[in-house]
């Protein structure tokens, strides 16, 4: 407080990030140290005052937003386990990094629950994937693989079925390329043990009860469910994973009081393929087409998080171009009209789940197809973009978008390419969009059924860690891409959209500015790339390396992806000439926290509204379960 | 009042619904014939009506960068001295670069000496596993592998059909350049020659010893092409695959029975390999 160049108590919410450091370790010298691995930033709490520091950096230094909360096992390098959270201010700036440490044997950190809500899902997954237990959490209980599971897939002596070996490339493959199919190393051979006292036939426990109760739904579900003293009050109602509405393989279990829903309890991880333990085998560059399949409806933008992540790395090191002035018009042309994608996709599939089935998605999708037709001709897939490389793109726009007959009915055709960009940004999508408006914004059903429905509050949304539309539909003005601003988007004039209500309709307007914003942005995209035709994508002219070697340290990258925030946790413990392959690679999934209010937005609501709440959130299954 | 919301979203529906008709009659129903200009149109930026495709009758043909299953280049059968050569020169780079590792490569060695030659004995691409992310195309420094456009792959039994070994994968170089001209042709002007990287090589090396060697098909900008062709064709995992051997004795003159010899084996030694690694 004294300190010289802390600010006065009551600003302490203003300060800058240093100066927040500053103030913890002055505030809490026994407790707080500062993180001086090298490449790292941040401080280390010692976890027994976790909760209280942790309390101090909410509501004193006002970081109210927890972005995001993640482990790291440091096998071999300090053999510890470590918990790694990054706050930010809703107000916008950098994020107050701080990290707890625990023994990898008896693994125990204090919930941070009570201070964020947000962090419930968080720490759920790093209890399941890393075996941390938090002491004080509510209900901690796996979250994406199932009860029963043996081991912690995330630690780094946990082997999967069909490991190899650690790190890619396998040896094998070349030069003695010994072909095999992954099915010829059964699952249920040599690489599988069982834990000696598994009893494998509670796992085959398929009956209701048994289906229910772990769920930690608070509810007596014996009692419910027991057929002498049947009671209707309360019953369980299961939701998915086959249904529908659920958007994919997606559970939803709630108790209901008649019609109306008492409690709601998200179940997931039918998609779960542990993305983070293959994006750890892989190399830098083997994680960006596993990044186009998280959220695979705007695979542009995932590729963007990821090739921030690691070019901060990279720019640790010395030989390091950030990329040209063209690349980064490219990258954000192709991240907004994903989004657009993205937002058509989301309102289209919402008015499905509210009873508008299909004439409404099926004209957005037909703009959606331009867009798609536009990503095919110049990154190659239509939805598997794969697009982005470290400091530059996989091309550079071509010429024409030109299409070659191949094979028999083959219908070709063949455009110029910014003719067509000038269309469909000038023309094609903004008159959707007008469409879109006529079609919806004052159809008086569509208003019955979403207004005062799903109502996520101001402090609720910032506490769970809503984000994206979700957390701008209840009134709080928090986009990245002015928030924390990377790329080109601080010389980019555009508006934040935010409605004030927090309830679906309001979700829907904050969409639907949205995409007239994006439309805003490409317009003034347009010029910049006209500007810098014949400019090389490539800093220094020529594409990356195959195998880039990143320097040590760790890195966020976040962007403001369709859905809410994407981050990416990259630590990179590479000795001298840095690493080939990422140590840990977290995906802060926009569709899995924004799960985690599911439960209060839908208390007090009809069963009948739980789609439409759910589709409101707007997740993908790719990206929730990873 | 009440419904107009309503009113004029159904108003909507119905434009769309009439628009449908009115862009046919005001194409006068070219939107359906099978010519370029027509599809363009019917999916073109301007179209209101509907831009569907019945497929299989009609396609849309994938554009140039499409990417779909790789496949390898050999030289075409009318190559006058590298007919059924492959492009490809066991460098193990696509293998390497692979992310869900789906590239088995057998390096081939000379029965003679022993040494590895700058050829694949064996190639396979595990296509189930291919995730046609394009790496492997995109990072061959030999222009060898390169992704296909042909997506209809559909087989009854996925055992027996979905490891492509090398000779499902090749295909004639004149396929790619039908397939995509643009790309091969920035590509040949970034070799520097529309032949095989070590062709160039070897012509160059023929002019430096001064005897009267054919220069190379006349591509556009060639000096400054061949000087980013040298650049490319020297990375430090390229030399990890040794030059070829002195004229006349490369592997590729000799006649196929041999070649087949070889290949067969080449075979043997792998299952004996694999035999010992079973134990
Ligand atoms: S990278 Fe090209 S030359 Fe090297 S092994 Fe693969 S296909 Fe052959
Ligand atoms: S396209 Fe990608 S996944 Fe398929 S073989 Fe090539 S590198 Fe491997």
């Amino acid at each position: 407080m004294d300190q010289p160049g802390l600010a006065p108590e009551k600003q302490l919410d203003a300060t800058t990030v240093e100066e927040a450091i500053a103030y913890l370790r002055n505030e809490y010298a026994d407790a707080v140290t500062l993180d001086d691995r090298e490449g790292y930033g941040g401080v280390i709490i010692e976890s027994k005052r976790l909760v209280e520091v942790a309390r101090a950096i909410r509501d004193g230094l006002g970081f109210d937003y927890l972005s995001s909360a993640t482990a790291v096992d440091y096998l071999g390098a300090g053999d510890h386990l470590e918990m790694v959270y990054h706050a930010y201010r809703t107000s916008g700036g950098g994020a107050l990094v701080f990290k707890a440490q625990t023994d990898r044997e008896r693994a125990e950190i204090p919930s941070l629950v009570s201070v964020w809500r947000g962090a419930d899902f968080q720490e759920r997954e790093a209890w399941d994937l890393m075996g941390i237990r938090f002491m004080g959490h509510p209900n901690l209980k796996r979250i994406l693989m199932w009860e029963g599971f043996h081991g912690h897939p995330l630690r780094k002596d946990w082997r999967e079925a069909y490991y190899e070996e650690d790190q890619k490339p396998f040896d094998n493959r070349w030069p003695g390329g010994q072909v095999y199919r992954v099915e010829e190393r059964n699952v249920f051979g040599k690489n599988v043990t069982y834990p000696p006292d598994i009893d494998l036939g509670r796992l085959m426990d398929n009956s209701e009860t048994a289906v229910y109760q772990s769920l930690g739904l608070g509810v007596d579900v014996e009692r419910i469910m027991d057929k002498d003293g049947f009671e209707t009050n309360e019953l369980v109602v299961n939701m998915g994973p086959h249904h529908p509405s659920t958007h994919g393989v997606f559970r939803m279990v709630l108790t209901v009081d008649g019609e109306t829903v008492t409690s709601l309890e998200p179940v997931m991880g039918y998609l779960h393929r542990n993305h983070e333990k293959i994006g750890e085998r892989n190399t830098y560059l083997h994680n960006i087409p596993f990044t186009d399949r998280l959220d695979y409806i705007s695979s542009m933008g995932n590729n963007h998080g990821y090739v921030l992540a690691v070019e901060q790395l990279m720019s640790l090191g010395r030989k390091y171009n950030p990329p040209t002035y063209r690349c980064e018009a490219l990258r954000v042309m192709m991240v907004e009209l994903s989004r657009i994608v993205n937002h058509l996709w989301a309102i289209g599939f919402w008015l499905n789940d509210i009873g508008a089935f299909f004439t409404p998605v099926l004209y957005f999708v037909q703009e959606r197809e331009r867009i798609l037709d536009f990503f095919e001709a110049v990154a190659g897939s239509r939805m598997m973009c794969n697009y982005m490389r470290f400091g530059g793109l996989f091309g550079d726009l071509p010429e024409r978008l030109k299409s070659v007959s191949n094979l028999t009915n083959d219908r070709v055709r063949d455009y110029n390419t910014m003719q067509f960009l000038t269309e469909m940004i000038n023309e094609r999508i903004p008159r959707t969009i007008d469409e879109l408006e006529r079609l919806l914004t004052q159809n008086e059903i569509l208003i019955e059924r979403s207004v005062g429905v799903g109502v996520l509050t101001r402090e609720d949304a910032i506490n769970y860690s809503a984000a994206g539309p979700l957390l701008r539909g209840s009134g709080v003005a928090y986009d990245i891409r002015r928030a924390d601003p990377y790329s080109i988007y601080p010389e980019l004039d555009f508006d934040v959209a935010v409605e004030d209500e927090g309830d679906m309709y309001a979700r829907y307007r904050v969409r639907v500015s949205e995409l007239r914003e994006s439309v805003r942005i490409l317009k003034q995209i347009l010029p910049r790339l006209e500007a810098t035709a014949g400019e090389s994508i490539w800093a220094d002219g020529k594409p990356g390396a195959y195998a880039p070697r990143v320097p040590h340290g760790e890195a966020y990258g976040r962007v403001e992806n369709g859905k809410g925030e994407l981050g990416y946790y990259v630590v990179s413990a590479g000795g001298r000439g840095g690493s080939a392959n990422p140590w840990r690679y977290h995906v802060r999934a926009p569709s899995f926290i924004n799960l985690t209010p599911m439960g209060i937005m839908s208390r007090g609501y009809k069963v009948a509204d739980i789609v439409g709440i759910l589709g409101s959130i707007d997740i993908v299954l790719g990206e929730t379960d990873r | 009042m009440y419904g107009t919301g309503l009113a004029k979203g159904l108003l909507l529906t119905l434009r769309h619904f009439v628009d449908s008709y009115v862009d046919d009659i005001r194409y006068g129903f070219r939107k359906y014939h099978h010519s370029t200009d027509n599809f363009a149109i019917r999916q073109g930026t301007k179209t209101k009506g509907v831009i569907t495709v019945q497929y299989p009758d009609e396609k849309v043909a994938v554009p140039e960068r499409f990417r779909f299953v790789p496949f390898l280049i050999v030289e075409d059968e009318d190559h006058p001295t590298r007919s059924g050569k492959d492009w490809c020169t066991s460098c193990g780079i696509c293998a390497k670069v692979c992310p869900p590792q789906c590239i088995w490569i057998v390096r081939g060695n000379d029965p003679n000496t022993g040494r590895p030659v700058p050829e694949p004995e064996a190639f396979f691409i595990d296509i189930d596993i291919c995730m046609n992310c394009g790496f492997c195309a995109e990072y061959c420094p030999f222009d060898a592998i390169k992704m296909d456009h042909d997506y209809e792959l559909a087989s009854y039994d996925r055992t027996t059909h979905h490891i492509h070994d090398k000779e499902r994968l090749s295909k004639p170089n004149s396929y790619w350049r039908s397939i995509a001209p643009t790309r091969a042709y920035e590509e040949m002007l970034v070799r520097g020659t529309w032949e095989h990287i070590d062709v160039a090589k070897e012509a160059r090396r023929g002019a430096a010893r001064s005897r009267p060697a054919a220069p190379p098909p006349a591509p556009q900008a060639e000096d400054a092409a061949t000087a980013v062709a040298s650049e490319v064709a020297s990375p430090a995992e390229a030399s990890a695959a040794p030059a070829p051997t002195a004229e006349g004795a490369t592997p590729w003159t000799e006649d196929d029975a041999k070649r087949e010899e070889r290949r067969r084996k080449a075979l043997e030694r792998k299952a004996r390999r694999a035999a010992k690694r079973g134990q």
